[in-house]
């Protein structure tokens, strides 16, 4: 295993320096070494590598994908739009775009920031960024590279060389996915307070429930909380909670878990991350990923909100946080991203972040609140710590460049529309802000519900349920700690009852729910400047889409919020604009005047997060992509050194080439030997249908085109198949096995679909007709010999079938024996030679090929392929249905109006449409033999047949041909084509003007080109 | 992934076992001779394609390998009720609109 | 009309970028109009700027329920080629191809139409003799196309596994190099911007709710905001196009079904050019923007609902899996649905109607990007003089009453 990682660092170790030395979920005990742009580092267990990026003191984790700016962390979980890093220590092993604030620590994690030349910390891009970034508003792309029209492909070049996130890798996946099936009553999405009071409440009504969160414990927001529940601290009361749920037999709790997936009949995918936490490559025997695919009854959806940040100017600069994430950092991995905190906040909820802050040691330069009078028990709380804290205003702008160096403070009116008065550069190294809370509404999307906009919660919630789906907690705008956990068994109550199950008893716990003043609605922070002219105002930090930039959409005609986004690219990041969008959607609506009820929002899609190639096709690649098909006699071939041909679902063999051989050689070998004296086809792979019942002769009447009201038993008959437009679309042998009884062959690629064809019309037209089909397709091995020493061969073989030409005539079939074993044997031929195609019970299959080859020896019983029965029907004219016909071929087009019954009483399928206007046209393309004038060309199938080559383009085009072989019986090519009048036009000379620049004379003719009597088979 | 009651199975079974296979109740011309080619054309071709309430054919390909009828809205993919060959819906558009199912 | 260009750009940052124009007006319908289009989608949008360009026919109104381009033009994989198999699909499809080459410029506006080149694999000897079949018939009718051996493509697509492996081993492939990918939305909006500029109303968020006809006449079109007369009317509604003519009285040999997408996250670049596999069931390109688009094969059943079932897109990656094992550990962004129209021949329908002045373009069933300035181009012709462009005559709908029909399922690329 090679590794990426720089062996010259590995011994430099850096402090953590923002690690505190105590609290957080983490073990100190066990130190994990992990490598960052080739600098190796320590974290511990229980990190996430942005947690452990944090405590290192890493401001800068990448450039951004236009400016190439600078960026840092800046949130702490699936909403991250900047920490996008690239994963792996072996090529094999490499993973793209993964979020660091979702990435658990492991010993000997690799990591590589995606972006920056020569590295992220100093980007040459960045100067282009910065010198064009005026140059570069939304959509530049489309009002320039135009000219001159030739220089756009090398333009696009540069573009696409700097764009792109990670790489994939250059080798193989070496690990494995699977899948697993579920049906459940309930499904709890998300496992926060509001999910687990849910679940608990359903498992204990004995219903069968999952539990899914996308972290690797459950808890949610209570894995950082203050809170405390039941008078324990919130950590510790979900901990009861789970061992509570573990107990059920019928409970399944999923972690590191994603339900990604909304879709129709409350169908769900879950994206568990089996060993990402673990590993670069899975362990031995266990899958990396796994997708569970989930039928639930009720879906209870506890996904909880995402804090939305304040758009501010310079609001990117490393140091720029989500207030809430700040709090995670600090609670849940004992790290204090920095030294000074600015806090700007429209709600209370953030508070917690100052005082977290200030209760780790570290300096509170002030709160900026954006409401003029805040009031309430966090308030207090801060003031006493003696923070400061400055209402009615807001940080509008940041100074600094690779980190926070100050914060702008202004004062703002009431609504926050403009700025007020002059300014205050506090300094600090942070600034953590909070525009309030965005319910994570992605999921009850994925199933077409619009989410309504709630101007009391200030954000969008779920529409009405397009499913049986129930909401609980933030996720529909419920917020406070009580609440939120008897909204959990609110949920879990109505499902119970639908499910008909008894109410359990659950009690709600206690909690303390400080007294709260009403939040500000405010999705942009003026500055003394228009939008227009301030300096960058960030909204979407994946994609850098600017406030500035939405505004100009807007003004140029983009008033639909799609039409925004799609403008912008808002939202189209990996994170999908779980940060940006609604702060996006109420900048358009301002600029167009409009509130954001009036302008809506666009609509998620799946995946909540992204899910692994792999993990959605699970073992369905590589060996097990698809079902291979073999013949019983599959592994005589093998050691035969047969090549082999996909034909459907089935390896057949194409040819057997002797050591030294040529394809040709051995095809030509074959078939001779065929005409010569006996040659042998595993021909198993034929479709065969069982058609039994008093129905059965009429159903075949209505079926096939020709006529089956006299067929005797023990006769056989070939028939065609069109479908209801005239059109051929299978073909074979029928045979009457008992008055009502039959078996029918059909090609094997087609058995399926005739089987199918053949229970449609039963079904839905015909069910008078007492008729049962059965496939009989791997029952049956089919050895076909053909040759004229065919016959002297079986009969060594089977002493109770008369042989006799003329009790055992061609279109004959009898049953026997044939090498002991009990057998089918049908007269009929597909080569023109004297054949019979013996049908005994597959797991006989092989015994009688090798009897047959034991005793075929003196003949030189030679196995033929694909190929060669390829040569030996083209020599004959037999056509093949889906080489000589293309679905726009009727019977009389393929000379075989002998097969179309005239006067059958019954209207047949595709009678009515082979006789529409454009289907008796004389000009119609027509199947006919092809002679070249130089007897020594094969004309490739495929060719072109044209009048005249020197014709200019567009040549006029006469048809082409369908098959074309050499054939070493006689010395020359043989070729059918579908030629336009083509049966009116015989000994015409056409061209065929070949790609590689040869044009080739042929010579329209018969398609028979052997023995046009027939006479070798009725021998 | 839609979830089909299957009326000859008796059971919900995942959409992976079923074929869709268009407009149900589409009877073939019983003089097919007799019809010109603009009644021929419409037979073979020319769709109702509702948005709504629609009565389509499936079959159970992985299952029973029967054939049966479906009522299912096209817009919310939610079925109304799937019934077997030769049988008539109990739910049609207008029954819907008329406030009956 | 305000010119684009990179001059223009560099002007309008020094004035903040303050006074760039609207691409478009939002006018208040007239009364009456000499053409009106329903539905402003990518065809409906090229159809009046090409009726307007060409034609001089600018008392023209398109009218779009949603916004501009947001049906199936919003939702594609956007990838442009004209190697169709029957004559005539290939002299429809390739006016289109010539229109792309030059369209950035005839609209000034950049649909960053980028000629990488489209692969068809084969891989039986099935789809090599219709690769022939395909690349010969193109030759003939002027449609440069190429037939690759497995060593080739190994070498042109190195992402790609050609290897014996494979469950079915790629063995060759044709390859249009002219063929490519455009920016879906920019050809929208550039159409809109020139139609608009020409003086077409393009009206948004209004629908159209019926066809008033006498004596099985058009007279012009009811809509959410009342009657619009026009005594030519062009319908251009894709998926919708069944519940259109249902509205006019007749019916449609089509049937709408959803057609699933998706993209990965964006990577760095893997892939320059589109790569098709009719046999594994799976298509493949990489944006400008370093995404992975990748097309799904249609759902089975009718469906409005744009959105389609998740077993679709699993065959899909499974197929993307196999075909690129390198793929395997990127990860899937966004998927999504669009819903199309198709047709049973799987080629569109350009035909009058049996209401008198009422036409539709409709039934391009998987493939309707591709044929956008083409399909608006003969289209406008038709509507101008009332009667089939040659290039659209044989996509009438008598094809499905007399027989004539045009089988492209083979080269219409998704599985119907």
């Amino acid at each position: 295993m090679s590794t990426v990682s720089s062996k010259k660092s590995a011994s430099r170790k850096v402090a953590q320096s923002n690690r505190l030395t105590r609290g957080g979920r983490i073990n100190r005990n066990k130190p994990l070494k992990f490598s960052y742009n080739g600098k190796t580092y320590e974290g511990f267990e229980g990190d996430t590598l942005a947690s452990a990026l944090l405590a290192n003191g890493v401001d800068i984790i990448g450039r951004s994908f236009k400016y190439s700016r600078p960026r840092g962390i800046f949130a702490a979980g699936a909403e991250e739009p900047n920490a996008i890093m690239q994963l792996g220590a072996t090529e094999a092993t490499q993973i793209p775009n993964v979020r660091a604030t979702q990435q658990e620590l492991f010993d000997g994690l690799v990591s590589n920031s995606v972006n920056g030349w020569p590295n992220a910390d100093t980007d040459l891009m960045s100067y282009i960024g910065k010198a064009g970034g005026k140059m570069m508003p939304p959509g530049f792309y489309y009002k320039t590279f135009m000219y001159p029209e030739s220089m756009w492909m090398t333009y696009e070049k540069y573009i696409r060389k700097a764009a792109g996130l990670g790489r994939a890798p250059a080798e193989w996946d070496p690990d494995t996915y699977d899948k697993m099936n579920h049906h459940c009553d309930v499904l709890v999405v998300g496992a926060g307070p509001a999910g687990l009071m849910a679940a608990l409440t359903a498992a204990r009504a004995g219903a069968r429930v999952i539990i899914a969160d996308e972290q690797q414990e459950f808890g949610g927001s209570l894995l950082h909380s203050a809170d405390t529940i039941g008078g324990l601290p919130a950590a510790e009361w979900v901990k009861g909670i789970v061992t509570e749920l573990q107990r059920y037999e019928d409970v399944l709790l999923l972690s590191r878990a994603t339900v990604n997936g909304y879709h129709d009949h409350n169908f769900l995918t879950i994206h568990e991350r089996r060993t990402d936490h673990l590993t670069d490559r899975a362990p031995l025997n266990m899958s990396r990923q796994r997708m569970h695919k989930v039928r639930a009854e009720w879906v209870i959806l506890a996904t909880g909100a995402h804090e939305r940040p304040l758009v501010y100017a310079n609001n990117d600069v490393p140091g720029n946080m989500l207030a809430s994430a700040v709090s995670t950092y600090i609670r849940r991995y004992g790290v204090v991203p920095g030294n000074k905190l600015v806090l700007m906040t429209t709600n209370d909820d953030a508070y917690q972040t100052a005082l977290d802050w200030k209760l780790a040691g570290r300096d509170v330069v002030a709160i900026v609140d954006t409401r003029a009078n805040p009031t309430g028990a966090l308030i207090e709380e801060a003031r006493k710590l003696g923070i400061r804290l400055i209402p009615g205003s807001a940080v509008i702008d940041v100074e600094g460049g690779k980190r926070v160096h100050g914060a702008v403070c202004c004062s703002i009116d009431a609504t926050g529309s403009k700025v007020t008065s002059g300014k205050e550069v506090l300094t600090c190294d942070t600034i953590a802000s909070s525009g309030g809370w965005s319910p994570v509404v992605h999921l009850s999307c994925h199933t077409g519900s619009r989410p309504v906009w709630n101007d009391e919660i200030i954000g969008f919630v779920p529409g009405a349920a397009k499913e049986q789906r129930l909401c609980a907690g933030a996720v529909h705008g419920v917020y406070g700690l009580g609440k939120v956990l008897e909204d959990g068994v609110n949920a879990a109550q109505q499902a119970v009852a639908a499910l008909k199950l008894n109410q359990p008893e659950v009690e709600l716990p206690s909690t303390f729910e400080p007294v709260k003043s009403p939040a500000m609605a405010l999705f942009y922070v003026p500055h003394v400047k228009p939008v227009s002219r301030a300096p960058k105002q960030f909204v979407d930090l994946q994609n850098d889409v600017t406030a500035g930039g939405i505004a100009l959409a807007t003004r140029e005609g983009f008033e639909s919020i799609e039409h925004v986004k799609r403008y912008t690219a808002m939202g189209f990041g990996t994170d999908q604009g779980k940060l940006g969008n609604i702060n996006g959607m109420a900048i358009a609506a301002m600029t167009m005047g409009k509130t954001i009820a009036e302008t809506g929002t666009t609509i998620f899609r799946p995946n909540y997060t992204p899910v692994t190639f792999g993990a959605v096709a699970g073992r369905d690649a590589g060996h097990l992509f698809d079902v291979k098909r073999f013949t019983a006699m599959h592994k005589w071939h093998v050691e035969q050194g047969a090549e082999f041909e996909d034909v459907g679902q089935w390896k057949r063999p194409w040819y057997y080439p002797k050591a030294g051989e040529s394809m040709h050689d051995a095809v030509n070998r074959e078939s001779k030997a065929v005409r010569d004296s006996v040659g042998i086809l595993d021909a198993s792979t034929l479709g065969k249908i069982d058609i039994q019942g008093p129905g059965a002769r009429e159903f075949l009447n209505r079926i096939y085109t020709n006529a089956w009201a006299k067929l005797d038993v023990g006769k056989c008959r070939y028939g065609l198949m069109c479908h209801e437009d005239g059109m051929v679309f299978d073909d074979g042998v029928t045979s009457c096995l008992g008055d009502n009884h039959f078996l029918m062959t059909t090609t094997t690629g087609g058995a399926a679909g005739v089987m199918e064809w053949l229970e449609l019309w039963h079904q839905t037209e015909w069910p008078e007709l007492e008729v049962y089909f059965t496939s009989v397709t791997d029952h049956w091995s089919t050895l076909t010999i053909s040759g004229p020493n065919s016959r002297k061969l079986l009969a060594e073989l089977t002493s109770d079938i008369d042989l006799d030409k003329d009790t055992f005539k061609f279109m004959d079939w009898r049953a026997g024996t044939v090498a002991g074993v009990p057998a089918r044997v049908f007269r009929i031929s597909f080569t023109g030679e004297l054949s019979y195609e013996i049908n005994v019970q597959a797991n006989y299959g092989l015994h009688v090929w090798e009897k047959l080859f034991e005793h075929g020896a003196k003949y030189n019983l030679t196995p033929y392929g694909t190929e060669t029965m390829h040569v030996l029907r083209a020599e004959k004219g037999f056509i093949i249905v889906g080489q000589d016909t293309d679905g726009s071929v009727t019977p009389f087009d393929l000379n075989m109006g002998w097969a179309v019954g005239k006067n059958k009483p019954f209207s047949f399928l595709g009678q009515r449409g082979m006789q529409r206007e454009d289907c008796v046209r004389d000009n119609r393309k027509q199947l006919v033999g092809l002679k070249c004038s130089d007897s020594s060309v094969v004309l490739p199938e495929g060719a072109q047949l044209v009048d005249n080559p020197k014709h200019p383009v567009p040549v006029p085009m006469l048809g082409h041909v369908t098959s074309s072989y050499y054939s070493p019986n006689l010395g020359h090519g043989v070729a059918m084509a579908l030629i336009k009048g083509g049966l009116s036009r015989m000994g015409d000379k056409v061209y065929a003007p070949l790609r590689d620049g040869r044009v080739i004379e042929a010579e329209i003719c018969s398609s028979v080109f052997l023995d046009p009597k027939g006479e070798r088979q009725n021998v | 992934m839609l979830h089909i009651y299957c009326p000859y199975c008796g059971e919900n079974r995942d959409q992976d076992e079923f074929k869709a296979k268009g407009e149900a109740h589409i009877s073939r011309p019983l003089d097919p001779m007799g019809c010109t080619d603009q009644q021929w054309g419409d037979y073979m071709f020319f769709r109702k394609n509702p948005r709504g309430v629609h009565h389509e054919m499936w079959y159970h390909v992985a299952g029973c390998r029967k054939f049966f009828n479906m009522t299912r809205d096209t817009v919310t993919y939610r079925i109304y009720e799937t019934y077997k060959m030769g049988e008539q819906p109990s739910v049609t558009a207008e029954s819907l609109a008329g406030g009956q199912s | 009309m305000q010119r684009f260009s990179g001059f223009g750009l560099a002007k309008h940052a020094l004035s903040h970028h303050e006074n760039w124009q609207r691409m478009w007006r939002n006018p208040t319908p007239k009364k009456e109009y000499d053409v009106i289009i329903v539905g402003g989608g990518g065809h409906g949008l090229a159809t009046a700027y090409y009726l307007a360009k060409e034609h001089g026919i600018t008392n023209v109104a398109v009218i779009e329920k949603g916004w501009l381009g947001g049906g199936n033009t919003a939702r594609n994989t956007t990838i442009v080629r004209s190697n169709y198999l029957w004559d005539e699909a290939a002299h429809l499809y390739e006016h289109s191809m010539k229109l792309w080459e030059g369209l950035s410029q005839d609209l000034n506006y950049n649909v960053m139409f980028s000629s990488r080149g489209v692969y068809h694999l084969c891989h039986t000897l099935h789809d090599l003799r219709e690769g022939e079949r395909l690349v010969h018939a193109n030759l003939l009718n002027g449609i440069p196309n190429e037939m690759l051996d497995k060593d080739q493509v190994a070498r042109e697509i190195p992402a790609l596994n050609c290897g014996k492996n494979a469950r079915y081993p790629v063995m060759g492939a044709t390859v249009q190099r002219r063929g490519g990918v455009a920016r879906h939305d920019a050809v929208a909006w550039g159409f809109a911007r020139g139609a608009d500029a020409l003086g077409v109303d393009l009206i948004q968020q209004t629908e159209v709710i019926g066809f008033r006809q006498s004596n099985g006449v058009i007279e012009g079109v009811e809509t959410t905001r009342g009657f619009i007369a026009a005594p030519v009317v062009g319908c251009v509604t894709a998926g919708n196009s069944g519940v259109m003519a249902q509205q006019a009285g007749f019916r449609l040999p089509l049937e709408s079904h959803p057609l699933q997408a998706l993209v990965s996250e964006p990577i760095k670049p893997v892939l320059d050019c589109v790569v098709m596999s009719n046999h594994v069931h799976g298509y493949v390109s990489q944006s400008d923007k370093g995404d992975l688009v990748i097309g799904a094969g249609i759902d089975g059943y009718n469906g409005y609902g744009q959105r389609g079932s998740y077993n679709t897109i699993e065959h899909t990656l499974s197929a993307i899996v196999e075909m690129f094992p390198v793929f395997s550990r990127v990860r899937m962004n966004r998927q999504w649905g669009g819903i199309v129209d198709t047709c049973p021949d799987a080629c569109p329908i350009i035909s009058a109607t049996p209401v008198k002045g009422l036409f539709f373009n409709c039934g391009w069933g998987t493939g309707g990007f591709k044929a956008t300035p083409g399909s608006g181009n003969v289209f406008a012709a038709t509507l101008a003089k009332r009667e089939a462009h040659p290039l659209a005559k044989p996509f009438s709908m008598d094809r499905f009453y007399s027989g004539a029909l045009i089988d492209e399922h083979g080269a219409a690329g998704v599985a119907h």
